[in-house]
């Protein structure tokens, strides 16, 4: 089946005044087949959400598309026009941002901005944009939308405010979702019930979905494929069971053995801490030329010094960037 | 509700602090209006006495403070020797004629401030950019008597508009809607030199908020939805935007209301300010009153009406006011 | 011998927001009644939903809310009685970092001098002094010293906490309160700002008070968990025991929800 989401050799620059480029985004490829749950995850600071905006043509000002492609559908998004642009957003790709009380306009009522999305796609009349949003607030598990579609973002709890995103996001039947983050500003109780409540939209609505998160628990609950990104550019891809269960680059791992563990009782809390990554996150303004991790990598070989490792596939539907699998 | 009547509290209380405070400034600027007739040999000591004696100049200020007050609540508001009758009706129309010009200028203002200020938001560079800032700042340079009087200058060399006064010759006998006419004629020249005044610094306001609005969270979720720029400015960015811009509308209106006393001396239109200066020059202590009572009344009004527009544009303030 | 007061003791903390507007939204009791003691070079984590009070709580010990009843001792004084040179001591004393801090730096200025204008504004070293020292705590929460001259919008999410982070250490404080001052961060850069924070203690006897609503993560920073609920502290105890053996059923509930990887995640090849 054809991917929904070609991404190929995307670079994206920031000018940022003071040096060379900030190089956000490097030689990524990705795809996401139709319906499918694609998770992304890296460290702070390495690209995801510049990956994103890029998807939807909403990059800052000092943001620069220096290479690739993007294709939707098998068209071509990258060069579009604003107004061509607007008819996909939201209405066949749309985003989930991190935090839903920044996504809500402070001053006007839920339900018109829900209804507000559906009337920019559709050529409805306004009591049916109404009625749509009502049963979208209905879809994403409000018992009693009338109520939510009269309040103000304010007189809502987190969850119910990224309820609302989400049903904002899912009003025009988007085939792919992007999600930054989504359940990061929540707390973990409400974490669950949305993950839960993404995860069910998704398989009833068919949805395609590329989540970037931090919390690899909802990964790989969420997730059939995670990506693994570091300094721009994709260093690892597989089957998410796979990935976590058995990292293949050496950043993946140092990731996954700095995940907080339970605690047994009685240990000290040195021994609790898990050992962070050594060294510190690489400055996308002057990488070095050869392997982006190569300053904190602990398996690093001699090749690793002269230029990037390319990508490798060392085994059945898993991709690699490293010398140690042949890059 | 309860925010409400709290500021118009404030208001009253602030009346009350300015009428008692002009009140005493005004006592104690050294002379008052007999002190001139001194200078006439014809008036004797004994005349002035019983001048002063009648007018009550001869009690003390805690007394003289209470009658004022006394006669502001029958809405005489003092006497004017000057005039030699109670000061509030000759206020009223001053006050209307005032109020006419604040107000149209004001609204006008703010019709052309919005959406410009608006646009100004969205061109961050470029052409249009430079030459509203290059423009905003030459206006804001420009002081407010040197407008008045370029634009008085140009009235009577061209000729276009009435330069001065509020009605031309004949106004009684005109008909209804050639009165209207004739006023709003002379309403040009005033007017524009107010909206002149205060047009740059209210564009530039209203350019700092839409860009501040522009920039939020909110407005890249809205155009990730694909919502249309046009909704985009008038639903989101303005909306986000008012809150500030109210609480300017206020402070816009005490502006334009000083800026007008001014302008009104120069163009001689029949409001407060003409009457203030005729009031200051003759020492005329009622009558300066006056004009100062009246105008603190129309600023706290104003702000009541920033007051109430923010209530009702901002549901935050309304939950936070409870 | 006269033992040291606590850096907190709190009595009968209450605080009740008043309704809210339409629906008639009844009168908010954020805080029902807290005792809390915090020891001198302790490290305390408040955990519970949101809307259990924890930030309520951070805000009246930081002095930042008004508590509707009850008291709040800071080393035996009174905060409610802290006035002039003495609460502006506090204040630097006692550092409070929000998840919203990162959004709220100011956008006109760098990175560098976010960091050390709180030791401007209390005139602490010279200039080239606060601008090394600036430099060298960016570098500690992970933010390559060169980016120095960055401002905040040409800053990751991820990375905007760490400079608010960074910021709050700046003056030196003794407890630090630091209320979901993790979320949005790898799993990596919390264990490299955990060691930070510790190494800090462990040089200068700092006092943490956590708060979040993630008990995983808080396993790894703290000794001690207190967990609230509805505006009490239902439980409290060793961070070992809370997990192994949770006594209240909410505690027992924030445990089932934390989203586990299903595969342990393999030891790394040698
Ligand atoms: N406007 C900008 N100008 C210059 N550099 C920028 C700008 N925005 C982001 N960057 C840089 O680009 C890189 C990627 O940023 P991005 O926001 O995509 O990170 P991220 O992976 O989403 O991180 P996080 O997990 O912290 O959100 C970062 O190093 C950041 O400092
Ligand atoms: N400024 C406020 N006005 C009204 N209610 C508030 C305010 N701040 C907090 N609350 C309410 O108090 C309760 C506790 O809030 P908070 O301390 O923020 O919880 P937490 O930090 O545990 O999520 C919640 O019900 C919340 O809605
Ligand atoms: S390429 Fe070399 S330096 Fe880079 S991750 Fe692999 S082993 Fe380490
Ligand atoms: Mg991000
Ligand atoms: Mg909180």
């Amino acid at each position: 089946m054809p991917a929904l989401l070609e991404v190929r050799d995307l670079a994206v620059h920031y000018a940022d005044g003071h040096g060379g480029p900030v190089v956000a985004v490097d030689e990524l490829s990705l795809d996401v087949p139709p319906g499918e749950v694609v998770g992304l995850l890296g460290e702070s600071g390495c690209g995801k959400s510049t990956l994103l905006l890029a998807i939807l043509g909403l990059l800052p000002r000092s943001a620069r598309v220096v290479n690739g492609s993007i294709r939707f559908r098998g068209r071509e998004l990258l060069g579009l026009g604003e107004p061509e642009l607007r008819g996909v957003r939201g209405a066949e790709v749309s985003i989930i941002f991190q935090d839903p009380a920044l996504a809500l306009n402070p001053v006007r009522r839920i339900g018109s901005q829900v209804a507000e999305v559906v009337q920019a796609h559709r050529r409805w009349s306004g009591r049916r944009c109404r009625d749509e949003a009502l049963s979208m607030l209905a879809e994403v598990g409000f018992p009693d939308p009338v109520r939510i579609h009269d309040s103000y973002p304010h007189e809502l709890s987190g969850g119910q405010r990224q309820r609302v995103v989400i049903a904002q996001a899912l009003a025009c039947r988007p085939a792919l979702v992007l999600a930054d983050e989504p359940t990061a500003s929540l707390d973990s109780t409400t974490q669950a019930e949305v993950r839960g409540l993404l995860g069910a939209l998704q398989r009833r609505l068919g949805l395609a979905m590329l989540v970037v998160s931090h919390d690899l628990g909802a990964l790989a609950t969420l997730a059939r494929r995670v990506l693994v990104m570091y300094a721009g550019r994709l260093v690892e891809a597989g089957d998410s069971a796979r990935v976590f269960g058995d990292p293949l680059h050496p950043y993946s791992r140092g990731l996954l053995q700095a995940l907080p563990r339970a605690p047994e009782p009685g240990s000290s809390r040195e021994r609790r801490v898990p050992s962070p990554i050594p060294g510190s996150s690489p400055d996308l303004a002057r990488l070095p030329a050869g392997c982006a991790f190569e300053p904190r990598c602990a398996d690093r070989l001699p090749a690793c010094v002269d230029r990037p490792p390319r990508e490798t596939r060392p085994a059945d539907g898993r991709q690699v960037r490293c010398f140690k699998y042949g890059g | 509700m309860v925010r409400l009547a709290r500021r118009a509290l404030h208001g009253l209380l602030l009346l009350i602090g300015v009428s008692a405070l002009s009140f005493l400034l005004v006592e104690l600027a050294p002379g008052d209006y007999f002190a001139e007739m001194r200078l006439d040999p014809r008036v004797s000591e004994a005349t002035l006495r019983t001048l002063r004696s009648r007018y009550g100049l001869d009690r003390p200020l805690p007394e003289r403070y209470l009658r004022w007050v006394a006669s502001l609540a029958r809405g005489e508001l003092g006497y004017s020797f000057a005039y030699g009758q109670p000061v509030g009706p000759l206020l009223w129309p001053r006050v209307r004629n005032t109020l006419l010009l604040t107000v149209t200028a004001t609204a006008l203002a703010w019709m052309l401030a919005v959406p410009l200020g608006a646009w100004w938001a969205t061109r961050r560079r470029g052409p249009v950019n430079a030459g509203l800032a290059g423009v905003t700042a030459a206006l804001l340079a420009l002081p407010d008597l040197v407008l008045a009087l370029g634009l008085l200058l140009l009235a009577l060399r061209t000729g276009w508009f009435p330069a001065g006064g509020m009605v031309s010759l004949g106004h009684e006998q005109m008909a209804w809607s050639e009165r209207v006419g004739d006023v709003a004629a002379h309403l040009v020249l005033p007017v524009t030199a107010l909206v002149l005044g205060i047009l740059p610094v209210l564009v530039r306001y209203v350019r700092a908020g839409v860009a501040d609005a522009l920039d939020a969270p909110f407005v890249r979720a809205a155009r990730a939805h694909g919502i249309p720029p046009r909704h985009v400015m008038f639903r989101h960015a303005l909306p986000a935007a008012a809150n500030p811009l109210i609480s300017l509308f206020g402070l816009s209106l005490a502006g334009l209301l000083s800026t007008s006393l001014l302008v009104e001396v120069v163009m001689s239109w029949p409001g407060l300010g003409p009457l203030l200066l005729e009031a200051i020059l003759a020492r005329d202590f009622y009558l300066v009153l006056g004009p100062v009572l009246a105008s603190t009344l129309l600023l706290v009004s104003g702000n009541l009406v920033a007051d109430a527009l923010l209530l009702a544009a901002d549901p935050r303030i309304r939950a936070a006011g409870r | 011998m006269e033992a040291e007061p606590p850096l907190f003791r709190v009595w009968g903390l209450t605080k009740r927001y008043s309704g809210r507007e339409r629906r008639g939204a009844p009168t908010v009791e954020a805080l029902a009644g807290i005792d809390l003691e915090v020891t001198r070079g302790s490290d305390l984590a408040l955990v519970g939903q949101s809307g259990s009070g924890k930030s309520t709580l951070a805000r009246c010990l930081a002095r930042l809310d008004e508590p509707t009843s009850g008291r709040v001792l800071f080393e035996g004084m009174d905060l409610r009685e802290l006035r002039g040179p003495r609460l502006l001591r506090f204040r630097e004393r006692v550092q409070l970092i929000l998840q919203d801090s990162a959004t709220a730096l100011d956008p006109r200025l760098t990175a560098a001098a976010i960091v050390s204008e709180p030791l401007e504004v209390l005139g602490r070293g010279d200039r080239r002094e606060r601008g090394r020292q600036a430099r060298e705590l960016m570098e500690s929460v992970g933010i390559p010293a060169a980016w120095a001259a960055r401002r905040p919008f040409e800053l990751s999410g991820g990375q905007r906490q760490r400079l608010a982070i960074a910021r709050a250490l700046a003056v030196q404080p003794e407890l630090l309160i630091l209320d979901e001052a993790f979320a949005g961060l790898d799993a990596s850069i919390q264990a490299q700002i955990a060691t930070l924070l510790q190494e800090l203690q462990a040089r200068h006897g700092l006092t943490y008070l956590y708060v979040s609503h993630d008990l995983s993560l808080m396993a790894l920073l703290a000794d001690e968990v207190a967990i609230m609920f509805e505006g009490r502290i239902v439980e409290r105890g060793d961070v070992g025991r809370i997990f192994t053996e949770p006594r209240h059923p909410h505690t027992r509930a924030l445990i089932a929800a934390v989203a586990s990887l299903p595969a342990p995640s393999a030891p790394p090849a040698s």
